[in-house]
């Protein structure tokens, strides 16, 4: 009963979850970092073949650069569509709001489902271009389809951060920079959007991470041919049985997202704060 | 958020004359653009239309993922419930969900409980810990779990399946639970003790009840993570154990099998139908309980 | 005195016994910080007492009771209740009663649920539960609201089914923690009435903690005055006001006029200030155990204004002072003042009998020794 005792059995109940976390997870991952730098012996070979194998850097290139075009598209896509929930009335505003996270809530696989029979060849996004004179468009199979599908999925992330900043700007600010002369354009640019930038930079940090890891979007509707990084970790682990090499590879994915997703954290954190200075009166600001 | 708010009630109130008049003038500086409407349907559309083919897909008579569906019929959905592949698919998934919810309940709702009672550097690097299933990508998690059950022999087994699943659900069991214990008064918890009921006791009757619609909510969430989990079930499946995600991947890239549009209909309903049913439920008897919540 | 004749005036007929001593010896509580929250406290609580443990917010009074319900573990000391160490007893084993500032009323349970839950607790039958719980609904006019649940009812109310559940399975003691603390003015005084109503009727011993001097002095049979972790004074609200033993406690409970001797007070006739102030050193020296730090405390209705030095009776002590401001309060007044050559305020209770005073004015304030407390500063 001493006061040790209770401080230990406060901490009792989380036995079981780090116990879960722990093997599930940790040993897991621990297991694959151990073996990615010890086998066949103690080098980082594992490593330096990934920048030398030519073709991991490749996927790696286009991971990325499908990840920043997704990125650029829900922001294109999710400011507008964020700055219109905040200007309408609160039932609208709902409905817009369930409208988001529908992505959510339709099952993963009913929705890549979805793409394919749209982006198939005869389907009918191929029939729409072929209406607007474009012949044969193809995108199943392609990078481009696999864009479109994963920006659908990746909107809300970029959606949500964005509508809980723009909402705690205050409008008035634009109203008065109007009436001291500047220009509907030159007012959003020079009050609201220095405003919102927090909500970008943490919806634009958001995607990018989670969409560097996309699995069954392109294995479905891209091509191996060209294939994202989590494609080829799937296929150095089921098909070639490379696990050394493969868990090297999953180790620096791994490592990029925590350090991208810690770095959105304090930028998120940084949302908040921009929420704050927006409502304060001007002088507290810095 | 209050000056949207007004500015969206504008339109309602313009008929009125007097008070309204400024009001009124604030809207014709400041009006939604019409290009912005447009704007925002289109994204509408986007949200929505893609995932609704699938339903008219499902009433296909083609043996093909042709669309526009070809003719209409109900064979698509005889095919599920007859053929034994989708049933043990649908069955297993089940299984491993219902396992999952009650594994992550228990665990998930004992952590946050204990985080919730608990400051400190310490306690705060576990919660962080504890988030890290949501953040990490499933693809490396996959691997990872999938090399290591390889050698316990765990893959192509339940006990595999609701372990790895639950070690995903549980962040989101913690984040429901964290949440509604953000409304949970401590106080009542000394209340209980000098009214001579044990910590457990008072565990039971006091903060379980209070805190039910967040362990409600935790526990639909983990059971729909489990039982929409594609990439760790692809990489424990077995020839003989598999799940709906599996068998739905399984018919997009090997089979060619329409039937996954009857599935995939069927899982967008049924989880449209657990979303929504706590949400009516919580319609009819929110009142009372939320009046509550606000006297503590 | 007082004490006594409450414990015989409380004699029950329920048979529930007198109630519980409690009894703290030498109890402490630290946390690791400067200085202990509770510092060595010993302090014994008769059988059907009302102890208020009275202090400002900070000084240890509510850790305190924490210690005596169990929800802190003591650094040293015993707390035994009625001869039995309860040191490591956990609270829920304490069979203590508790009041809280918020109510803590379960919101999920109905009135009567909440009042039958310790009974529940206790395993009790279905007919003893009804039975009491009806009881002691009577016994603090709730009768007729079983059902309802506290978000139904008004804070007042709350906090009568909250004090029903504390005391409906007869505690050894009951524990209130500041349980006024969240009513309005009006409501407050008429919980008071209703507190001081249920421990004459139950008989048990009350502890009650509260920063509000007006209420210790109200409804205590005895106050422990706390400050800084210790206990500056035990007593009855009388003894307290009219004999503080420390200027911490005349400065606490009511207004007082201080004057600190310094140096020169003990063997002479004091003439401080350009003979601004007028202290007959007898008055002063005599007093057992004083010291240069003590100081001179007259409350306001106890001093007499006077318009010069002349109009001072001999064998008075006196101060020169100027008029600040006055209160007009009713039947009284209060004049607020600069007393001698440093300013220092006072306060002197002052009627329209003996003479107007405006702002301004320079008065002679005096009292007779006897009025006046050496205390300890």
């Amino acid at each position: 009963m001493s006061s040790v005792n209770i401080k230990w059995s406060r901490w009792f109940p989380l036995v079981p979850a780090l116990a879960l976390l722990t093997g599930i997870l940790l040993v897991p991952l621990g297991k694959t970092l151990v073996d990615s730098v010890s086998t066949p012996a103690w080098t980082l070979k594992n490593y330096s073949n990934l920048f030398t194998d030519g073709v991991t850097m490749t996927v790696l290139g286009r991971t990325a650069l499908t990840a920043a075009t997704v990125t650029a598209i829900a922001l294109l896509l999710g400011y507008p569509y964020a700055y219109l929930m905040t200007r309408v009335g609160p039932r609208a505003r709902g409905i817009l709001l369930v409208i988001v996270l529908i992505p959510f809530w339709t099952s993963v696989m009913a929705r890549n489902f979805a793409w394919v029979i749209i982006l198939q060849d005869g389907g009918p996004v191929q029939s729409l271009f072929e209406l607007l004179g474009a012949d044969h468009v193809v995108l199943y199979g392609t990078t481009a389809g696999v864009t479109i599908a994963m920006t659908q999925v990746m909107l809300p992330f970029m959606v949500l951060p964005l509508f809980s900043t723009l909402g705690s700007i205050d409008r008035r600010l634009l109203l008065a920079a109007r009436g001291l002369g500047s220009s509907p354009t030159a007012a959003f640019w020079k009050v609201f959007w220095p405003l919102s930038r927090g909500g970008v930079m943490a919806g634009v940090v958001l995607v990018f991470t989670l969409s560097l890891g996309f699995y069954v979007t392109p294995a479905l509707l891209g091509s191996p041919q060209e294939s994202l990084v989590a494609q080829l970790l799937a296929q150095r682990t089921t098909l070639l049985l490379d696990f050394p090499a493969a868990g090297a590879l999953g180790i620096v994915v791994l490592i990029v997202t925590l350090v991208l997703v810690a770095w959105a954290n304090r930028v998120g954190g940084t949302v908040s704060a921009i929420g704050v200075v927006a409502t304060s009166r001007p002088k507290d600001r810095p | 958020m209050t000056s949207p708010t007004k500015i969206g009630q504008v339109k309602t109130v313009q008929v009125d004359t007097g008070p309204a008049l400024s009001r009124r003038r604030y809207t014709k500086v400041d009006p939604i653009p019409w290009w912005l409407k447009v704007l925002g349907g289109l994204v509408v559309a986007f949200f929505v239309l893609p995932t609704l083919v699938v339903i008219p897909m499902s009433f296909s008579d083609a043996t093909t993922f042709q669309f526009p569906p070809k003719g209409f019929s109900w064979r698509l959905y005889e095919n599920f419930f007859t053929n034994p592949v989708w049933l043990d698919a649908l069955g297993n998934s089940f299984l491993v969900a219902t396992l999952t919810a009650v594994l992550a309940t228990v665990v998930g709702t004992a952590a946050a409980v204990a985080l919730s009672r608990l400051q400190g550097r310490t306690a705060q690097f576990v919660r962080t810990l504890l988030m890290v299933p949501i953040v990490a990508p499933a693809i490396v998690v996959a691997v990872a779990v999938y090399i290591s059950f390889l050698r316990w022999q765990l893959t192509g087994t339940v006990t595999g399946y609701v372990l790895a699943h639950t070690a995903i659900a549980v962040p989101y069991m913690i984040v429901s639970v964290t949440g509604a214990l953000g409304g949970f008064d401590p106080q009542l918890l000394k209340a209980s003790a000098s009214l001579g009921a044990s910590p457990l006791r008072s565990f039971v009757r006091v903060t379980m009840p209070l805190i039910s619609r967040g362990i409600l909510t935790g526990a639909i969430f983990a059971f729909i993570v489990s039982f929409d989990e594609v990439v760790i079930a692809l990489f424990l499946r077995s020839p003989t154990f598999q799940t709906m995600p599996v068998q739905m991947y399984n018919s997009v890239t090997v089979e060619i099998d329409p039937t996954i549009s009857a599935a995939s209909s069927l899982m967008v309903a049924a989880v449209t139908i657990i979303f929504i049913l706590p949400q009516l439920r919580r319609g009819r008897r929110g009142r009372r309980q939320e009046s509550h919540a606000d006297d503590t | 005195m007082t004490r006594e004749t409450t414990v015989k005036a409380t004699e029950p007929s329920s048979g529930t016994g007198l109630g519980t001593e409690i009894r703290l010896a030498g109890v402490t509580k630290d946390y690791g910080l400067a200085s202990p929250a509770v510092d060595d406290i010993s302090l014994t609580i008769e059988p059907g007492e009302f102890m208020t443990l009275l202090g400002p917010s900070g000084s240890g009074k509510t850790t305190t009771l924490n210690l005596v319900a169990g929800f802190e573990t003591l650094t040293a000391g015993t707390i035994s209740l009625n001869g039995a160490d309860v040191g490591n007893v956990p609270p829920h084993r304490r069979n203590l009663g508790m009041l809280f500032q918020n109510y803590a009323l379960f919101p999920h349970m109905s009135v009567a649920q909440n009042v039958a839950y310790p009974l529940r607790e206790r395993k009790a039958g279905k007919e003893e539960i009804a039975r009491k719980v009806a009881d002691v609904l009577e016994l603090v006019q709730l009768t007729g609201r079983d059902g309802d649940y506290p978000s139904q009812l008004s804070g007042g109310q709350q906090q009568r089914v909250a004090l029903a559940r504390a005391i409906v399975f007869e505690p050894k003691a009951l524990l209130l923690d500041e349980p006024l603390g969240a009513l309005d003015r009006n409501l407050r005084s008429a919980l008071q009435v209703e507190i001081r109503r249920i421990h004459r009727e139950v008989g048990s011993t009350f502890v009650f903690v509260t920063h509000d001097q007006e209420e210790a002095m109200n409804l205590s049979d005895r106050i422990a005055l706390f400050n800084n972790g210790h206990i500056e004074q035990i007593g009855t609200p009388q003894q307290l006001y009219t004999e503080p033993e420390t200027l911490f406690t005349a400065r606490f409970l009511g207004d007082s006029n201080v004057f600190e001797l310094g140096q020169a007070a003990l063997d002479e006739k004091v003439a401080q200030d350009g003979e601004s102030w007028i202290v007959e050193p007898g008055t002063v020296a005599a007093h057992p155990g004083v010291r240069a730090s003590s100081a001179i405390v007259v409350r306001p209705e106890d001093v007499e204004v006077a318009g010069s030095r002349d109009a001072v009776p001999s064998g008075a002590n006196a101060v020169r002072a100027t008029v600040r401001d006055v209160e007009y309060m009713g039947s009284y007044r209060t004049l607020l003042l600069a007393m001698g050559a440093g300013g220092l305020p006072g306060r002197a209770r002052t009627s329209a009998l003996r003479g107007e005073y405006a702002i301004g004015d320079t008065v002679v304030i005096w009292w007779w020794p006897r009025a006046q407390r050496i205390v300890a500063a």
